[in-house]
């Protein structure tokens, strides 16, 4: 099962490679991990989706996790109600006489046409990571000549920030 | 005042009451190095970087004070990795200080040059690049709290060269402040009184200790303990001292090699409670079968490490002087008398034999020898190999922080310069290495390292002519077929110790045993043993790997 986990660390140097290297050395199985600056200046938050057995491997993770001095706090959101966004830009080709269709599907995903080539468009889309999946499955047809994806991010919906959690 | 950051650094150490330290000068160390010239810390030269990482560690072990190792950029980081790495399996609280090249040459492969945080991460408890000079003194505050406290590890940090010479005041910081690090003393309760609850229910409840109890100092309490419930105690490799061998509640070592009353207790167990252990594979044997029908507690600092390798009922996270005495002081005697006559049963008729020989060294009686002479009163350093079981085996821990060996990594040639590093730390009391041919070899460079400050240590080379573990495990499990475990032309240790300035002996028959070992002790200065046992000698009993602990062989 895919668990996410919400990890505030201090905004050091060296904090992604400890992150990173503890990952690799206990062997956890990390789907996406991404990072960036949060609303308090020294502290950066990092979002890690583990694929773990069950809680008990998980609990692993977040106590193995949990020991690294620069690590502030750990919040399991897995269970809470929350939102969690994927964004992905797709360059897909795009010649004249296909530009019409591109743009139909573009706008039943309410997604973005953010660049147009003569021979390619790109596609912005942010969402939950299945829609992602499916946009990317339509464009298929089309040609896709690439795509970036940021990774899962994850905010909860209750009124209290992970920091006072 | 103003002064160089080399000399602030120097300050720094006397200021966490570092005397002593280890290590190896280099091009990016010289400005640190001028600064300890005349400091009054005394530095002690080995003869490679490996060596100072050992017996920095060794001083760690043997006093309970944190250990410091110094050394140069690239090669002279590299070198230290086994060190580092010995001591975090361990837990052991070492600083290590790198130098590094200056902050505008890192990453442009300069000469001397390597990334030694990234190569250190997975092994230190936590490490540093120090990259501004108002930095230094609070990394190094840190490093030092951090190595102490909570699960003692090594700690490094990283000085760019620049830095050393950098100008700056001398203002050490009073207080830790790291948002991210609180080493936790007190736990729950309500979870100690669980235990106790459970503890009056058990017909047949065994105590596990480990390393642990020798870490936090806790032997007096958990002896307390014993003598009032009367629950029988094994112990992991580095739980020993931690509780006397020569009890007559203590069942000896659990695992691989471990006495049969012990496998056997913890298996046949209904309440298995472990304290400052972490259940590793050579303890467990197959995970499966191991104590199937305990409940299981886990008294541990590290909440990392409940669930990691054994699923607990009951856990008890926080420091050992905490929860013990908690433990202690709610404890109702167990009405266990069945179960320790069964208990005292198999430790009576199965105990740990070999075959006496008397024309041979037999391996086993050169230890019992040793325990003799020094009545169970020696710190004990070991290699590794068979020697290191057969030390465990064979010789009465009376006190903790008297075996330092090489529990987790099971490092060859950490026993001379640990003993080295522990002959400092201690130098009232008798030091000895025990080791083999084959790990003797991997830091024999510091014999001289011992000969130069006439370091007492006394060492015992089991000398079987190969690698007598490896070829254990061919003898048993590959057939015979001993591929490179042979030492083909053996080396006269003896001259190799006079060479380096040491006292070497040869001893090659039973009769020359014990003398041999009493000139050793008369001899001030190092002496070196090279004593010639027998050559296919077996560690039993033994539980083969991946098998459960009652499926033993031999003993």
């Amino acid at each position: 099962m895919k668990y996410t986990l919400a990890v505030l660390v201090e905004n050091r140097p060296g904090v992604l490679t400890h992150i990173s290297g503890l990952i690799s050395r206990r062997a956890f199985n990390i789907e996406s991990i991404t990072a960036g600056s949060t609303e308090e200046p020294d502290m950066t938050r990092i979002t890690l989706v583990v694929d773990a057995e069950n809680e008990d491997e998980l609990e692993q993770v977040v106590n193995q996790l949990d020991k690294l001095v620069y690590v502030i706090k750990i919040v399991n959101l897995t269970k809470v109600d929350s939102i969690n966004r994927d964004m992905a830009l797709i360059k897909v080709r795009a010649l004249p006489e296909s530009r019409s269709d591109i743009v139909d599907i573009v706008s039943i995903f309410r997604a973005k046409i953010v660049d147009v080539h003569p021979e390619t468009m790109v596609i912005e889309l942010t969402g939950e990571e299945d829609k992602i999946d499916a946009l990317s499955e339509v464009l298929k047809d089309h040609g896709i000549v690439e795509i970036v994806r940021t990774g899962k991010i994850a905010l909860s919906r209750s009124p209290v920030a992970a920091k006072n959690n | 005042m103003l002064m160089n950051g080399a000399q602030a650094l120097v300050k720094s150490l006397k200021s966490e009451g570092v005397d002593i330290l280890f290590g190896y000068p280099g091009g990016a160390a010289l400005t640190l190095y001028d600064a300890l010239y005349d400091s009054g810390i005394r530095h002690i030269l080995t003869r490679h970087e490996q060596g100072a990482a050992h017996a920095a560690d060794g001083f760690a072990r043997a006093t309970g004070k944190v250990g410091v190792c110094i050394s140069t950029s690239g090669p002279g980081a590299t070198n230290l990795v086994t060190g580092i790495a010995t001591a975090y399996m361990d837990s052991v609280p070492v600083v290590f200080i790198t130098s590094q090249v200056a902050t505008g040459l890192i990453g442009k492969d300069s000469f001397q040059e390597a990334d030694i945080t990234g190569i250190t991460t997975p092994i230190t408890k936590h490490n540093v690049l120090v990259k501004k000079p108002q930095d230094l003194l609070k990394c190094v505050k840190e490093a030092f709290y951090i190595a102490r406290t909570g699960r003692p590890g090594p700690v490094l940090v990283d000085i760019p060269k620049d830095i050393f010479a950098a100008k700056m005041d001398f203002t050490y910081p009073e207080t830790v402040k790291l948002k991210g690090y609180k080493p936790i003393f007190a736990g729950e309760k309500c979870k100690v009184s669980l235990v106790a609850d459970a503890l009056a229910q058990a017909k047949k409840p065994v105590f596990f200790i480990g390393g642990g109890i020798n870490i936090a100092g806790v032997s007096e309490e958990f002896s307390r303990l014993i003598e009032k419930t009367g629950i029988p105690v094994t112990t992991s490799l580095m739980g020993m001292g931690g509780f006397p061998s020569d009890h007559r509640l203590n069942l000896g070592m659990l695992g691989m090699h471990g006495t049969y009353a012990a496998n056997q207790a913890v298996t046949q167990c209904d309440l298995l409670i472990g304290v400052g252990v972490r259940f590793d594979d050579r303890v467990t044997g197959l995970v499966s079968r191991f104590a199937p029908n305990a409940t299981v507690v886990h008294f541990d600092i590290d909440p990392a490490e409940i669930n990691k390798n054994i699923k607990t009922d009951i856990r008890v996270v926080g420091d050992l002087n905490w929860s013990l005495s908690q433990l202690n002081s709610i404890i109702t005697n167990p009405d266990i008398s069945d179960w320790q006559c069964a208990v005292m049963k198999w430790k009576q008729e199965r105990p740990l034999t070999f075959d006496e020989d008397t024309r041979e060294i037999k391996p086993q009686s050169v230890i019992q020898e040793i325990d003799q002479l020094t009545d169970g009163n020696a710190i004990m350093v070991t290699d590794t190999g068979q020697h290191q079981m057969w030390t465990a085996q064979y010789y009465t821990f009376k006190k903790p922080r008297t075996l330092i060996t090489s529990g987790g990594l099971g490092t060859m040639g950490f026993g001379l310069p640990a003993a080295i590093g522990a002959q400092l730390g201690c130098p009232d009391q008798l030091v000895w290495a025990i080791s083999g041919d084959g790990s003797i070899m991997m830091n024999c460079q510091e014999i001289a390292t011992a000969a130069e400050h006439n370091l007492p240590i006394k060492t015992a080379i089991l000398n079987n002519k190969g690698l007598g573990m490896v070829r254990q495990w061919q003898r048993m499990f590959y057939q015979k077929r001993y591929s490179g475990s042979k030492h083909e032309r053996g080396t006269d240790f003896a001259k190799l110790a006079e060479a380096l300035g040491a006292k070497g002996i040869t001893v090659k028959s039973a009769q020359e045993l014990r003398p041999a070992l009493e000139e050793a002790i008369k001899t001030p200065g190092p002496v070196f043993l090279d004593i010639w046992v027998s050559e296919d000698e077996d560690v039993l009993p033994m539980v083969p790997a991946g098998a459960a602990l009652d499926e033993m062989i031999g003993g």
